[in-house]
């Protein structure tokens, strides 16, 4: 294993850094390593060439870089005109502390394809490591890709991930998040609709305690006349927990009678937590339908006192509304997702004995 | 037979002094009807008795079988046996009225084991639609769907008293003749005692009051049988003021 070669690193005086935790990380302290990982499903679409580059051409930000040098990369294409109805799933596990891992997932969905792609990553909270994961997405004419990504990191675990898609035409791409895991986890997603007709729809469900942080960048970018996008990202935070949410749409000059939504909600359930949104809108056309949304709020008193007033006990109460507030997003996620796991998790989360601390 | 009593309540919201002193004695079995104008303070009454957030208690007590209920919270008094069933029932989104009512349920000790025909058999009587309670609650409903979901919570949790804030508000006829009846055949079937809270008589038609009382300024100005609200059809608050 070869120590990570000395790299500029980004500073939050860079806007798209801002509010990160890029500056108490130290590099020098991981070794490049790797994670264990287990796909079942992917036979008869995992290629052995590599795929990368089909999505992403240049690399937004040093780690994309890196990733781009050191990645262990999985790839699927998907050949024109297959469905695969059952899900692949990929599941990482990180067992090494004090290193870098750099998995990389290329989704090549060729002309009227389908698949659905479930990621997971997972380490123990006693490993103190970094993760670099990075998606591609390519969704040929007509193609369906759904993808969902797990964030079951453990405590101790860092994350900077970067999420690339290119819609071609008529094509549909969903790209879901859950987010429990990692000390501080940041994933950049860049939807790219690149020809006509092309749809991006994504959720994601984040839920920060201890002091975990959660840091979301998403852009909605419309290259091409009549191209849709639909965005709703759903957080929470308690105890001392941060999450950011930065996105951008920008439909560009050629990207009329196109629409793009997109919704960001914050509950935060103690005094100590903190969560920012920050919407951005940039049209260069005529002729479009844009939306965008954001609130960041504790639990409505209103809603708690409806709850009460049926004799449910305050706690239970506000549980059941996050579990509300989240339902919105677990309600759409691909529908061979575990969702019952996944709902445990969150209860188990909500649980204030379950405080987790470092 | 169980008694709320309510005796000498005095109430602000935001340093107004909306309840003056009210003075109310409710039985099981009994329907009281509150009826006022705008502004009387009908609805501040409810809401303090339940204890919703944002009104300080001045003065007076509110009792459930001798035990007080203005020094438990909420949840605690719905156990005791109130039930507030809201003019603007709120919307919870993402979370479903089965869901609640488990948990209401569960807080009462009473298992759900039957529950979901419990539901059925509630929905039916009041020609609610049961698809409906494993929905968002109150989220998309018409006004009329809201107060039948509102009485069907009702009808299966079984609370000793219901204080109807304004029942029959933003509902269609036949929604209001199918709350009202079930409301009514509740103060015979399990001996629920009734506070009414209303604009109009014509809540009246199915759901009978025992007594009547004008409440005007945050005071109960007058008292009196069914004929009071006639009375009232007649000659307007204007009268009583």
């Amino acid at each position: 294993m070869n120590a990570t070669p000395a790299i500029v690193m980004p500073s939050t005086d860079e806007e798209i850094w801002r509010y990160s935790r890029i500056a108490e990380l130290d590099m020098s302290a991981y070794t490049h390593g790797h994670m264990r990982t287990e796909t079942v499903g992917a036979d008869s679409v995992r290629v052995t060439e590599s795929l990368a580059g089909v999505a992403m051409v240049t690399n937004p930000d040093i780690f994309a870089e890196l990733n781009g040098a050191h990645a262990d990369t999985i790839s699927l294409r998907i050949p024109k005109g297959v469905a695969i109805e059952d899900a692949i799933h990929i599941v990482h596990h990180l067992d090494a502390s004090n290193v870098v891992a750099y998995p990389r997932l290329v989704i090549d969905a060729e002309e009227n394809s389908e698949v659905t792609v479930i990621e997971t990553f997972i380490s123990d909270d006693s490993i103190h490591s970094l993760v670099v994961p990075v998606l591609e997405v390519r969704a040929a004419k007509s193609a369906r890709v759904n993808y969902l990504t797990i964030n079951q990191l453990g405590l101790n675990t860092w994350q900077i991930g970067h999420q690339q898609s290119a819609g071609y035409r008529d094509s549909t791409t969903r790209l879901s998040t859950v987010a429990l895991g990692g000390d501080y986890a940041r994933m950049r997603t860049e939807v790219r609709l690149v020809e006509q007709g092309a749809s991006a729809q994504q959720v994601a469900l984040y839920f920060a305690g201890g002091t975990q942080m959660h840091d979301f960048r998403t852009l909605q970018i419309h290259e091409a006349p009549r191209t849709h996008s639909d965005l709703l990202f759903k957080g929470a935070v308690r105890d001392t927990a941060r999450s950011v949410y930065t996105g951008l749409i920008h439909i560009k000059p050629n990207a009329a009678h196109s629409q793009a939504f997109q919704t960001n909600r914050n509950l935060t359930l103690s005094e100590g937590a903190w969560a920012e949104s920050v919407p951005n809108l940039e049209i260069e056309t005529n002729e479009v339908k844009c939306s965008h949304a954001s609130t960041v709020g504790s639990v409505d008193q209103e809603q708690k006192f409806y709850l009460e007033s049926r004799g449910i006990p305050p706690e239970i109460a506000e549980r059941l509304i996050v579990f509300g507030f989240f339902n919105e997003v677990i309600d759409r996620l691909p529908k061979q997702a575990d969702v019952e796991t996944l709902r445990t998790a969150v209860n188990h989360k909500l649980n204030p004995e379950n405080e987790v601390a470092k | 037979m169980s008694t709320l009593e309510i005796k000498g309540l005095r109430a602000e919201v935001a340093g107004k002094e909306i309840l003056k002193g009210i003075d109310l004695t409710v039985k099981s079995g009994e329907v009281h009807a509150i009826m006022g104008p705008n502004g009387a303070g009908k609805s501040t009454l409810s809401a303090v008795i339940m204890g919703k957030p944002g009104y300080t208690v001045l003065g007076g007590s509110v009792t459930l079988d001798g035990v007080d209920m203005l020094a438990i919270p909420t949840w605690e008094r719905a156990i005791a046996g109130l039930h507030l069933v809201m003019q603007y029932p709120t919307e919870v989104p993402g979370v479903h009225a089965d869901q609640m009512l488990a948990e209401a349920l569960t807080a009462r000790q009473r298992g759900t084991d039957g529950m979901a025909d419990r539901i059925a058999s509630e929905a039916g009587r009041i020609n609610f639609d049961a698809g409906l309670v494993s929905r968002a609650l109150n989220v998309d409903l018409s006004g009329g769907e809201k107060k039948r979901n509102e009485t069907m919570q009702l009808g299966v949790l079984e609370p000793k008293f219901a204080i109807l804030d304004e029942l029959d508000s933003g509902l269609d006829i036949d929604a209001l003749r199918d709350c009202a009846r079930r409301v009514e055949a509740a103060t015979h079937e399990s001996n629920l005692g009734v506070l009414a809270i209303t604009h109009y008589v014509r809540l009246f038609e199915e759901l009978k009051p025992d007594i009547v009382h004008i409440m005007v300024a945050g005071r109960i100005v007058s008292s009196g049988g069914p004929e009071l609200a006639d009375q009232l059809e007649i000659d307007g608050y204007a009268a009583f003021a």
